[in-house]
């Protein structure tokens, strides 16, 4: 098998060493993208992120990203995926240190995991650990069926690291849920050809791994 | 749901080799680090915890060689200690692929480092490392240095003011504890978890893993980290996971999907 491309987006935030050698072990031959031109030609985009949602949009933005994100998600309509904090990116807004804007490309918003739960109990934020992705309605996860997740068994655990998740307003776009202490945490989000996964595919052991290359056969 | 726990390997590290003491004292060698590390993902090991013993006396950490080769096979979340002064320290390790450093010495002699570290780059990725020992009147005191040195801070304090001040999560050793396989000191971990709102790593002490099971269901400790154990050949990951599963803990199925 040739090495599928993958582009990933290098715009001055967190360590990309990690997710990048997660590509290659899954076949692929990743490219660190540090300037619009380069995105451009993505066959496979992937938005890393961690941290803050403001230095992310802000880095992404000065870095001269968003129109290409736009570009090939919506016009070249290539396999594109965020994660964490490149999820939550590419909603409408996140309420983290007040109402920050998002790149729209999904409609929602991003916000804090409530550090109390419905019986008054405290819940532990941030959220660090291994939790199972679970199909939001149909518990067979024939929904799965030609996604990221389409090699993924229903109760697979991920490794999730963070404060803050997405509320997708159209339930559609919900590709995969994870329960926090009574929360559900959404965890994936699919939109045509537009990907988002809250968990971090590159720590998650053999399981991300799948995922990433369920990814690249997109 | 039952919340996860997280099985930890730690790795105590001194120059090139993976090392084991008694109350963080009389190492041992145990052998080459990239191979036990190799072995414990294989086996289902949750995170790695790679600590540089020595790191303090040089005044820097010597794991980013470590830490480099780690992450081209490992794919689960590592956390780097250790000498770790600055932000530029805990850049480093970042940039060679940890995804978390733990602090002690510095963030004992410089709250505020905390801060710069969890506004720089997430309070997710800043553990403080709390070496925990028995004080006569029944509380305890944090130490640095492998449990060498004073500090004159009370552990349930310090955690608080820690999490006040931005660290994400707590990798708590008892040193009266830790090497002797005598069990986990559940009285400690108790008093940690009921003052934080954040993720405590419990370590020091297992030795069987009824130990283990111990300092979640008594203690209310979210991740084990063990050593002794494993590194001696006792259990397995594999058979320790599948005890506690037993013993009614939740713990993910590395081997499902």
């Amino acid at each position: 098998m040739t090495a599928r491309h993958v582009t990933i987006l290098d715009y001055g935030v967190g360590n990309l060493r990690s997710v990048a050698r997660a590509f290659e072990v899954s076949g692929a031959s990743p490219e660190l993208a540090e300037t619009p031109g380069q995105a451009a030609r993505a066959e496979r985009l992937v938005i890393p992120g961690v941290g803050a949602f403001r230095s992310c949009v802000d880095a992404l933005r000065a870095a001269g990203f968003e129109d290409v994100v736009r570009e090939v998600v919506t016009a070249r309509e290539r396999p594109v995926m965020g994660i964490c904090v490149g999820m939550q990116m590419l909603f409408d807004g996140s309420e983290e240190f007040g109402r920050q804007p998002g790149l729209g490309l999904l409609p929602g918003i991003v916000a804090g995991i409530p550090r109390v739960d419905a019986a008054g109990n405290r819940r532990k934020v941030p959220h660090i650990g291994w939790s199972p992705l679970q199909p939001p309605d149909a518990p067979s996860g024939a929904g799965w069926k030609d996604t990221v997740l389409g090699d993924t068994t229903p109760g697979t655990d991920v490794y999730f690291v963070h404060s803050f998740s997405a509320r997708p307003t159209e339930p559609s776009d919900v590709l995969a849920v994870t329960d926090y202490g009574g929360y559900e945490i959404c965890a994936a989000v699919r939109h045509g050809n537009l990907y988002g996964v809250q968990f971090h595919p590159e720590k998650s052991g053999p399981s991300g791994l799948q995922i990433i290359r369920s990814f690249l056969s997109l | 749901m039952q919340r996860r726990t997280r099985l930890i390997a730690r790795m105590d590290i001194k120059g090139p080799n993976l090392i084991k003491g008694v109350r963080l004292e009389g190492l041992r060698k145990i052998g080459d680090p990239q191979a036990r590390a190799a072995r414990y993902y294989a086996e289902g090991a949750d995170e790695l915890i790679y600590m540089d013993v020595v790191a303090s006396l040089y005044g820097r950490n010597s794991l980013v060689d470590v830490v480099r080769h780690a992450t081209e096979h490992i794919f689960v979340p590592i956390t780097v200690g250790g000498g770790v002064r600055s932000v530029e320290d805990a850049d480093r390790l970042l940039r060679v692929g940890a995804d978390k450093v733990a602090i002690n010495t510095a963030a004992v002699h410089r709250p505020a480092l905390i801060g710069e570290l969890s506004r720089q780059f997430g309070s997710q990725c800043i553990v403080l490392s709390v070496e925990a020992k028995l004080r006569a009147d029944g509380g305890w005191e944090a130490y640095t240095d492998n449990g060498r040195e004073h500090t004159g801070r009370d552990v349930v304090e310090w955690v608080q003011e820690a999490e006040s001040l931005g660290i994400g999560e707590i990798l708590l050793t008892s040193v009266d504890r830790e090497g002797t396989r005598k069990g986990l000191d559940i009285d400690l971990i108790r008093a940690v978890t009921s003052v934080v709102d954040i993720p405590v790593i419990a370590s020091g002490g297992a030795g069987s893993p009824a130990h283990v099971a111990a300092a979640v269901s008594d203690g209310q400790a979210d991740a084990v980290a063990v050593a002794d154990m494993i590194h001696f050949d006792r259990i397995n990951l594999m058979d320790l996971r599948s005890d506690l599963t037993g013993a009614g803990l939740s713990l993910r199925n590395p081997s499902a999907g």
